[in-house]
């Protein structure tokens, strides 16, 4: 039997970004014990690269705007297939979210009147995203951070102990979620720095672990995105659902080839950066979708308007969703209209001032300087498509965020799945992160408190979790993981990427099966202390679940919507909105199945105009929902 | 475009260790970190290496580079000769783990001991107002990645293991330096400064700012600033009967 | 090498530094500068001679307060009466040296040069024990604001002399020399020296806790805040100015150079 630590907490929140701080801070408001499991350093999780801003309706800029508004946006951003209840909650309770953090000690950007300034951002219809420049993620991130600690000096005071309600695991991965009777009983990991096994004992498991973008080749996330949570859900019963939709974000840096993918921010475009083409052509102008036409202007006089004026002119259409603008630039790539190194040029130069850029856009003004030698006050930027969010993910209940069929698990953020529909808006990813880190802390709370007894661990499965996982030292084959990793990236890149087509698809599921096959004989050297080769070997396996849920659930849906574009079937049906489509583990594979939603009630289809409501509800739909009058 | 690459690499753990050559391929644009990766898949799986974002906003990948502090992300290849060797080694004054990671826990530590944030009690969630000149000075201190090379170069702890336990390090005294500024914080936090955390070690020679990757004036806009207000409250006897006369609060 | 970089735990590299660059010529420079102006004050303290010709003071003499002084030098008079028999530069040098002595910029420097603690960043330093500037008579340094508002009351004189620099030697006023420039520049150096110091900085609004509050005094903190990243700069120039400035005087006064009068 090998040797291990064991640790006993009432909730283990794996994932120690924006949204496992705000469960921590929650599960500890409710009196519980927790344990904060952070695959890297603390404070260094992915929410730190989000720059642009948290969409919150305070409307502090401008006071028109409130929830219904920012409910209407992020159902059209996500093309209705959203979950409408994670919509709802997300655009009622996130200005209470942010107000929150100031108590916290965030400190926004003003507007003249002291209040939170906002700005605006692509598919939101008035200025809505607090921000802090363009490092709003780190800001966020710090602040709840340094929240966690605030606790646990508190802790300290009452009880000398600064970890007596709350602990955080650093450097830590876990590997299996451990169940007994159905219920969700623990987890196992490892220390990355030792190597060294961890149980825990919880009957509660919050997975925040973010995205999936490590296994696509050009991506803007960190080596932390390979979409653990989702496997570790699919593999503990859970379901995922939308894995199809995948947010290629428009502007993603081309050049170096080192820095390929890394994310040059929305905020840009916000602010009043342009797109053209080799020709010189902003040729948003040509990709606006009908469904659209309402929103944004046709003229660059008018689109040039809406920054100083945006009451008389329609935004200018380098701010639709992101989805419209990758397709766009990819378009534009493919018909020979590029950039030298295969992007499309974005300016802000030529609008505003070196000073302002410098003020608004420190970070990707040094970005740019320090890894391209790009001076974005002269220059423009090149920029392309480049893997940024999942909007898939473990398909959980809006209220509680409790996992669909496993008791005790719950999840909140990228890893969770409906709020976005097919595509997010920018900015709702950390008020996502916000709103629903807190609703599952309090749903594993509640769990916990009406739990008789907490489900025991057999050591039998934590035997076998730990043969699991260090299978790898006794690797038959010679197979490397880096090299099956750097495949599977390319791979996914060029069947399951931004255009899809049916064929592709099939080709991509039978080399996954391959892969797979491969990467259960991938041998590691050396021994468990601070072994990446051991940790690339584990992380490939969940890398290699997600493709596969991916690939699979893109080939099942076909339609092109939001997130999920398909060459064989270019335009969106309505049929499909009804439709959500789910996968889930066997043993040995992915499997797919569809479902449907409760439809949405009156009181939320009536704030939308019945003319819009066509373009996406089926007759029958529309019928039901009796808005015809409106 | 493309070269061989002669690296240094310190690699080892607690008990000991040794600089490693290697040649290893350098592509167009990259940066440190890409050769260490290269390494890693080629040559060198094992090798442990910490780092996350690869985009100069997480602060993970702190070593040193020919002796000197820095991220490899955000260190360009093109910087150095083609012939040249470059050294890359760990942290040199935190503990090492393995290879280039160190325990970096003595940051965490020291985060703790500083009193955060307390906001005015009678202030609900979103009764917030605060000008955007009285949060900027603060605003520079918050863009602290965390990557912790000014605690690394500062020779206060990098050259005094027995100075650490009274001693928070430049990356804490912007801390408390935002705090201080912060214009709705509570707490007086100047005393703090020079009789708990060791404010009164730093002898301002500005190696801390020199390799701040965020380029925020630690020295000139925290530790000096901070200074100053020490001495109001300690060393300044005409401030000192000032403000007990006027008993005006410092505002 | 046991404490510091080489102590028990972290990684055993076994070099004091790996640093590749030629680090120790910047601390070597202001080794080399401060020497020779401190070489270079002490004996024109000491000559007690050639400081005044002409209605130009040399730096280092002004306010000449000795009743050794020359009448026109003596500005302030001659408070000290005749008890003092040195040269009446040592009675005032005190104040602009405490005021350099105390800067946070030359500490820097002089803790890294002279103290090599440390010479240079990532440069392990040669001492055993380091208390920092907790103890006396580094707890001294503290004082750094009374030497600022000293400097200013020097500065002011200093412009004085400069304006005096205007009358030629029959003192008629509207004119101007090369020895009125070198005064003029000199006390613009010292101005923003003075300006941009980080007391100076603390003073203005510094302390404050809210801007908002106090419009004007936001409007003087940036003011020296944009200046106060050139401090480095102004204190080298403006010491290397007195210096020559005092040089300048002394050899008109000598008779080495005549003081060449452009209207």
């Amino acid at each position: 039997m090998a040797e291990f630590e064991r640790h006993e907490y009432d909730v283990l929140i794996i994932g120690a970004g924006g949204a496992g701080l705000r469960a921590a801070i929650e599960a500890r408001a409710s009196g519980l014990r927790t344990a904060i499991i952070c695959k890297s350093l603390f404070g260094k999780a992915h929410t730190v690269m989000a720059e642009g801003g948290i969409a919150a309706s305070m409307g502090n800029v401008n006071s028109k705007d409130n929830w219904m508004v920012h409910f209407r946006d992020t159902m059209r951003g996500g093309k209705f297939q959203n979950n409408w209840r994670m919509a709802e909650l997300h655009a009622k309770e996130s200005p209470d979210r942010v107000w929150e953090l100031e108590t916290y000690g965030a400190l926004f950007d003003r507007t003249p009147e002291g209040k939170i300034s906002q700005r605006n951002f692509g598919g939101h219809e008035y200025p809505r995203l607090a921000h802090v420049g363009d490092r709003t993620g780190l800001e966020l991130i710090r602040t709840m951070q340094q929240k966690i600690v605030s606790l646990q000096q508190e802790d300290f005071a009452e009880t000398g102990d600064y970890e007596s309600k709350i602990k955080v695991f650093a450097e830590l991965t876990i590997t299996e979620i451990l169940k007994t009777d159905g219920k969700v009983s623990g987890a196992l990991g490892y220390w990355r720095e030792s190597g060294e096994f961890v149980v825990f004992e919880a009957p509660a498991v919050v997975l925040a672990t973010g995205g999936i973008g490590k296994s696509f080749k050009v991506t803007s996330n960190s080596w932390e995105g390979t979409g653990d949570g989702h496997a570790l859900a699919l593999k503990a019963g859970g379901n995922l659902m939308h894995m199809e939709f995948i947010q290629f974000h428009p502007t993603g840096m081309v050049w170096p080839l080192s820095v390929k993918g890394i994310l040059v921010t929305e905020s840009v475009r916000g602010d009043g950066g342009v797109l053209r083409n080799s020709e010189g052509r902003r040729f948003m102008f040509d990709y606006i979708p009908p469904v659209f036409v309402k929103q944004y202007a046709d003229t660059e006089a008018e689109a040039d308007g809406w920054y100083t004026d945006p009451e008389n002119n329609r935004r200018p259409p380098e701010l639709l969703p992101r989805d419209e603008v990758a397709r766009a630039i990819n378009t534009e790539v493919k018909a020979g209209r590029g950039s030298p190194h295969g992007g499309v040029f974005l300016d802000v130069s030529t609008r505003l001032s070196p000073e302002v850029i410098k003020a608004r856009l420190p970070s990707m003004w040094h970005q740019f300087k320090e890894l391209a030698d790009v001076d974005i006050t002269k220059q423009a930027m090149e920029v392309g498509p480049t893997c940024h969010y999942v909007m898939g993910g473990v398909q959980v209940d809006p209220d509680t965020g409790a996992a669909t069929g496993v008791p005790g698990l719950f999840a909140a953020g990228e890893v969770a799945g409906g709020m976005h529909g097919s595509n997010r808006l920018g900015g709702n990813s950390l008020s996502d992160l916000l709103v629903f880190g807190r609703r599952a802390g309090m749903g594993a709370s509640e769990y916990v408190a009406g739990l008789g007894s907490k489900p025991a661990l057999a050591q039998s499965d934590i035997d076998s979790a730990i043969a699991t996982a260090v299978a790898p030292f006794n690797g038959a084959s010679k197979e490397n993981a880096y090299a099956v990793h750097y495949e599977l990236q390319q791979m996914m890149n060029d069947l399951v990427g931004i255009i899809r087509v049916g064929a592709e698809m099939t080709q991509a599921i039978e080399k996954l099966d391959a892969m797979k096959a491969r990467a259960k004989n991938v041998s590691v050297t050396g021994d468990r202390l601070f072994n990446p080769g051991w940790h690339i070997a584990l992380d490939l396996m969940n890398m290699l679940v997600v493709s596969e849920a991916i690939a699979k659930s893109a080939l099942e849906r076909e339609e092109s919507r939001g997130g999920h574009t398909r060459d064989d079937f270019p335009t969106m049906d309505p049929k499909w909105r009804a439709i959500h489509v789910i996968t889930s583990w066997d043993g040995s594979k992915v499997s797919t199945k569809r479902e449907s939603l409760p439809p949405m009630p009156n009181e939320l289809a009536s704030l939308f105009d019945i003319e819009e409501l066509k373009k996406y509800l089926l007759p029958e739909e529309l019928a039901q929902l009796a808005v015809g009058g409106n | 475009m493309g070269y061989l690459a002669s690296m240094r690499i310190w690699r080892g753990n607690s008990a000991d260790g040794q600089l490693e050559e290697h040649k290893v391929e350098v592509g167009d644009g990259e940066v440190v970190l890409d050769v260490i990766h290269r390494l890693q898949a080629t040559q060198t799986p094992d090798l442990a290496v910490r780092w996350n974002c690869k985009a100069g906003k997480c602060g993970s990948c702190s070593v040193e580079i020919n002796g000197k502090p820095r991220l490899m992300c955000m260190t360009r290849m093109n910087t150095f000769a083609e012939d040249e060797t470059v050294t890359v080694t760990p942290l040199r004054a935190f503990p090492v783990i393995k290879d280039l990671v160190t325990d970096v826990s003595f940051n965490y530590q020291k985060a703790r001991e500083i009193p955060a944030f307390k906001g005015p009690e009678n202030l609900k969630p979103g009764e917030y107002r605060m000008a955007q000149v009285d949060v900027q000075r603060s605003q520079e201190f918050r863009k602290c990645i965390e990557c912790f090379l000014c605690q690394d170069t500062c020779h206060v702890i990098r050259d005094h293991e027995e100075n650490k336990p009274q001693f928070a390090g430049p990356r804490f005294f912007i801390r408390i330096a935002e705090l201080d500024m912060h214009p709705l914080d509570q707490l007086n936090r100047t005393k703090a400064a020079q009789e708990e955390h060791g404010l009164g070690m730093c002898n301002i020679t500005k190696c801390c700012t020199d390799v701040c990757p965020e380029h925020i004036k630690i020295t000139d806009n925290a530790i000096i600033p901070m200074k100053e207000r020490v001495v109001d409250k300690k060393y300044d006897p005409l401030v000192w009967l000032g403000n007990t006369i006027s008993r005006r609060k410092s505002d | 090498m046991e404490n510091g970089v080489g102590a028990p735990g972290r990684a055993k590299i076994g070099v004091r530094h790996l640093r590749t660059d030629k680090w120790w010529i910047s601390p070597l420079i202001s080794v080399v500068v401060l020497l020779s102006f401190i070489a270079y004050s002490t004996w024109r303290a000491f000559e007690n001679d050639f400081y005044y010709v002409d209605h130009l003071v040399s730096p280092f003499y002004s306010p000449c307060l000795a009743t050794s002084c020359p009448p026109e030098a003596a500005i302030l008079g001659t408070p000290f009466g005749d008890w003092w028999t040195l040269s009446p530069a040592l009675l005032i040098l005190v104040f602009p040296l405490g005021f350099r002595l105390t800067c946070y910029y030359y500490r820097k420097t002089y803790y890294r040069a002279f103290w090599m603690s440390p010479s240079a960043c990532a440069v392990a330093e040669p001492h055993k024990k380091y208390t920092g500037e907790t103890r006396q008579p580094l707890l001294l340094q503290n004082s750094h604001r009374y030497f600022f508002f000293a400097g200013l009351i020097f500065n002011i004189i200093l412009t004085y002399d400069a304006i005096i620099a205007f009358k030629n030697p029959a003192g008629e006023w509207g004119h101007m020399s090369v020895g009125t420039l070198v005064l003029l520049a000199n006390a613009i150096f010292l101005w923003m020296y003075s300006l941009s110091c980080h007391s100076c900085r603390h003073a203005v609004g510094g302390r404050l806790k809210h801007f908002s509050a106090h419009p004007f005094r936001y409007k003087m903190w940036t003011f020296v805040s944009t200046l106060n990243p050139h401090h480095p700069k102004f204190a080298w120039v403006s010491l290397i100015g007195v210096a020559l400035c005092d040089l300048y005087v002394r050899s008109v006064a000598t008779g080495q150079i005549t003081n060449f009068y452009i209207f």
